[in-house]
């Protein structure tokens, strides 16, 4: 593999959720096309490290947990892990929906995330439904003092917003792109018109083209199990990994030429330039 | 009230889904944290099925394991017009026979979609190649029905048979298994979505779209 560039090394990254690491379960795993290992010590440390081609205990990797999730970096990241207030507020319930394995580069994955159009064909009936496959026209904005893209007054239709909706309801939706690598969707909360609901994806990237994607919901619901919402989220998360396996390649394109854009929405146009002017390369065209 | 104990992403599951709701029977879902909790292999799951496996199907004291039995239940108790599983000895024979092929032979792309999509540790190559030796015999078979005008795999009518068949064959390309070389497959998947009471479950009308 080429070199892989600063930006996409001094990330912090999630390699396993907090609950599923323990003494009796420690994760074999990759980052960035290193092998590495994530172990849990008997008296509840979360530590990491890098291994050789032969198998040997490398150099030992910062670890943070945060977000009930251990994350670790192969660079030196400039700050923490994104804030994500939401994460300490009463009554919201975190829950943590597993890993989806995706053959594909994690640009790709965050670049479906924000692109609503594709809620009617492919989450038909639940996220979204033919013929209202109208996106209205959001706004797309860098905030420069932190650093992060969002896109907000996205309005759309949907069936079955959330596992606790039970008709469907006009919902309002932001994105928030926290890193090159980390997405966060706002969306209205079904039980509560006051409040918004949390769906994070936090793409693992093992290697250019391979992800574990970790994701979560953050949500006020006093109804599902979280099992029902767990059993939601990775419906939705199945359906999009077919879409993300069709997609070539599997490099997200920068380059003028290395793809005909068809249909690219504004938000997938400012995510492309924005990572772009960082200087990511990984899993890039 | 029937009760299903369900994983959403499990093809087994979705048979028995598909067959709740092309009967039209009222039933409830359970939901098992088959992943990343691995519940289905806890001792209260255990108790209900000791091969730790969904779907289960608990129907008053009724305890059932296995899609295929629970279909083969499910059909005979509450399909008024005996089609699903159908009286006739010679009839009902082939219908056990490739009921049976669902949950045997077809399961190796099962077996390769668990590998892909879950990182369950299985010999994928070998699980895809024992898939596409099924897919041939499956797709002849459909050819070979067709010549004699009857539309599916055991008769001129939809059975469990085709019931226990089309999750995982409309699933196989979430393991790497992709159907280009069975076209008979290809027509019959298309017809069995025109079912009545046909559902859909994460996967298998994304792949037909592609
Ligand atoms: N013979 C069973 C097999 C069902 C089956 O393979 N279930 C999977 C979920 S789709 C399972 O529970 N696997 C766990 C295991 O076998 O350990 C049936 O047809 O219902
Ligand atoms: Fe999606």
């Amino acid at each position: 593999m080429t070199q892989i560039d600063s930006t996409t090394l001094n990330q912090w990254y999630v390699i396993q959720s907090s609950a599923a690491l323990t003494p009796s379960q420690p994760r074999k795993t990759r980052l960035l096309g290193r092998d590495i290992l994530a172990v849990r010590q008997e008296d509840g440390q979360a530590t990491a490290w890098e291994v050789s081609t032969k198998g040997e205990q490398g150099q030992a990797l910062p670890v943070r947990e945060c977000y009930d999730y251990v994350w670790t970096t192969l660079g030196e990241p400039d700050g923490d892990i994104f804030s994500m207030p939401e994460f300490y507020e009463d009554g919201r319930r975190m829950v943590v929906c597993g890993i989806a394995t995706v053959q594909t580069s994690p640009g790709r994955i965050i670049e479906n995330f924000l692109d609503m159009s594709h809620f009617p064909f492919v989450h038909t009936d639940v996220l979204g439904a033919e013929p209202d496959t109208e996106v209205n026209n959001y706004k797309v904005n860098l905030r420069k003092d932190v650093n992060e893209l969002w896109a907000t007054e996205c309005g759309f239709y949907q069936p079955k917003a959330m596992a606790s909706a039970t008709e469907g309801i006009e919902v309002d939706y932001q994105y928030r792109v926290a890193n090159p690598f980390a997405a966060i969707l706002y969306k209205t909360c079904p039980d509560r018109a006051d409040a918004m609901d949390l769906v994070g994806i936090l793409p693992q990237p093992l290697d250019e083209t391979n992800c574990d994607i970790h994701y979560f919901m953050l949500v006020f619901d006093d109804v599902n199990s979280d099992q029902e919402l767990i059993q939601f989220q990775q419906g939705i998360l199945m359906q999009d990994r077919v879409i993300l396996e069709n997609q070539r390649p599997r490099e997200l394109p920068l380059q003028r030429g290395a793809e005909i854009t068809i249909r690219a929405d504004a938000a997938s146009i400012q995510y492309r330039r924005w990572i772009k002017e960082m200087g990511v390369g990984f899993g890039t065209l | 009230m029937i009760k299903l104990y369900d994983y959403i992403l499990s093809g087994s599951c979705y048979k028995v889904r598909l067959m709740l709701n092309i009967l039209n029977i009222e039933y409830e879902v359970v939901p098992v944290d088959f992943y990343p909790g691995l519940e289905h292999k806890k001792p209260e799951m255990l108790a209900l099925n000791p091969l730790g496996q969904l779907p289960v199907m608990v129907d008053g004291d009724l305890v059932l394991r296995d899609a295929q039995s629970i279909l083969v239940y499910l059909a005979s108790k509450f399909d008024d017009s005996n089609s699903w599983f159908p009286d006739d000895a010679a009839a009902r024979g082939q219908v056990a026979m490739w009921t049976a092929f669902g949950g045997g032979e077809i399961m190796a792309a099962s077996a390769a979609r668990l590998h892909d999509v879950l990182n369950y540790p299985f010999d994928i190559d070998q699980q895809r190649k024992s898939a596409h030796a099924a897919f041939v015999i499956l797709d002849d078979h459909i050819a070979e029905q067709e010549i004699m005008g009857l539309d599916w795999l055991a008769g001129g009518a939809p059975t469990i048979a085709d019931i226990a068949c089309f999750p995982y064959v409309s699933l196989s390309e979430d393991g790497g298994i992709s159907r280009e070389e069975y076209p008979a497959i290809e027509r019959w998947l298309r017809r069995f979505m025109d079912i009545p009471g046909f559902i859909d479950m994460p996967g298998v009308l994304q792949h037909w779209r592609n």
